[in-house]
């Protein structure tokens, strides 16, 4: 049986990991290397970094964090964060990324999305998208929730998977660093929408949060802060999920 | 010992140069290459494979000389090959991924879509699923059954002699993850991304 995947996120800014509250107040602490690896020997299904401010600055930094963290690290590795063509994947691949993970780019282009999958193949290509709620219906913004687009998500989310994305990371910008639990409403909307796996993404604050956010109909679970602050491991976070009869990887 | 693992523009495959090397320490020299000698004069190959059926044997067929000295490597010399996701998909004579295309037909078999029963199943397979031993297999040496492994794909390898089906696993319904007919091995899944599960069958391999 598929097993839901745990997914812990290092946020990572300069080479050095960060966790921001609603993408500002950035606080440094760890090497990214270490924490994955840390992540990887607890039973982390996957291990995300997003280089958080890469659409504004020098990022070769993140180049350097792959290579280091693939030689150690034998579970998939999705890296996002400022990637806005083929060759940032390419070498985002070549370095030692599994998956890559396009937010603004796919926004603005979806045919980055298109090209990518067909040269990639669509299994390392991840569409992330950041949503916040309108009132009506949800909103997709870019440059790491700082742009609206008024585009639709839901819409959006179809038209990613008809471009060939493997997966979709959906964020809720309303829940993200608040610890308050996931848009469960956003999740269930989009992903009983699309045929591909949908990660949940933002707002993570207690074990039950994952819970609910795999009861809503995402394939994997990821967080943060939980993990990064050493509030819960992830083998804890395994051993909740599977108390309340949720296929999990232990 | 040379382990040969081809550099076929399959797509990415650090992940695969990465986790034999870290395997093979200083004991075992791993070649990453499309060079056709050094295929030939090695113990052992390596065949990756990501994105598509038809993507990967065209990558194949682009290398001139390549797709005969596999044939040569494994079915003349019968040296040990390991295919690695659509490395392992591309052992059967045809796929139907993108459009019909012929396989190397190393294993008699087809290549198709999951079954993913009116959308009941998210499709690609992404995720850690348990494999079942169907069979003793030489690469699942102290590896547990139902051992949990990395899987992205979203086509299934349907061989027709099911006797070289070493491993499956549950999604829709039974899928060939694993298969060994004499000195052709192949997972569908990713050792290289599962771990020291993972590890231990690369190690497998390469000890063979």
């Amino acid at each position: 049986m598929l097993k839901n995947r745990i997914i812990p996120c290092l946020d990572v800014k300069n080479g050095r990991v960060v966790k921001g509250i609603n993408f500002v107040n950035l606080k440094d602490a760890g090497d990214p290397v270490e924490q994955a690896k840390i992540y990887s020997d607890g039973g982390a299904d996957e291990i995300c970094f997003l280089d958080i401010t890469a659409s504004n600055e020098n990022r070769d930094t993140i180049y350097d964090v792959i290579e280091r963290t693939s030689k150690n690290c034998f579970v998939p590795l999705t890296v996002g964060g400022g990637v806005r063509s083929i060759e940032d994947i390419n070498k985002l691949l070549n370095c030692g990324a599994d998956k890559v993970s396009i937010n603004t780019a796919a926004v603005k282009n979806s045919k980055v999305v298109e090209e990518s999958s067909k040269k990639f193949g669509s299994q390392c290509i991840v569409v992330a998208i950041d949503a916040k709620n309108n009132g009506e219906t949800w909103e997709i913004f870019t440059h790491g929730g700082r742009n609206s687009t008024g585009i639709n998500a839901i819409e959006f989310a179809n038209k990613m998977e008809n471009c060939g994305a493997g997966e979709l990371l959906v964020t809720s910008m309303d829940k993200d660093g608040t610890q308050s639990g996931y848009d469960i409403e956003l999740m269930k909307k989009i992903s009983s929408n699309v045929n591909i796996p949908v990660i949940a993404s933002g707002g993570v604050g207690t074990l039950d949060h994952l819970a609910e956010g795999i009861n809503a109909g995402a394939s994997a679970v990821l967080a943060a802060s939980i993990f990064h602050y050493g509030t819960y491991s992830v083998k804890e976070a395994k051993q909740y999920l599977a108390s309340k009869d949720i296929p999990v990887r232990i | 010992m040379n382990v040969t693992i081809v550099d076929y523009n399959s797509g990415n495959i650090s992940s695969v140069i990465n986790s034999f090397k870290e395997v093979a320490k200083d004991k075992v020299n791993i070649e990453v290459t499309s060079d056709l000698n050094k295929i030939k004069s090695s113990d052992k190959v390596v065949l990756p494979g990501q994105g598509s059926f038809k993507s990967c044997v065209d990558a194949l067929h682009n290398i001139n000389g390549l797709i005969d000295t596999l044939n040569d490597f494994v079915i003349n010399n019968k040296k040990p090959l390991l295919g690695i996701c659509v490395g392992l998909q591309m052992f059967a004579d045809v796929g139907f991924e993108e459009t019909e295309t012929k396989g190397l037909g190393w294993i008699s078999g087809k290549v198709s879509k999951i079954d993913n029963q009116n959308g009941k199943y998210k499709l690609p397979h992404i995720g850690w699923n348990q494999i079942s031993f169907v069979k003793d297999s030489k690469i699942f040496k102290d590896i547990e059954n139902n051992s949990h492994m990395y899987f992205v794909h979203s086509y299934e390898f349907v061989p027709e002699d099911k006797n070289v089906i070493s491993a499956t696993t549950e999604y829709s319904s039974n899928i060939v993850c694993s298969v060994e007919k004499e000195n052709i091995f192949g997972t569908q899944f990713h050792p290289e991304k599962s771990d020291k599960t993972g590890l231990k069958i690369i190690d497998n391999f390469i000890k063979l």
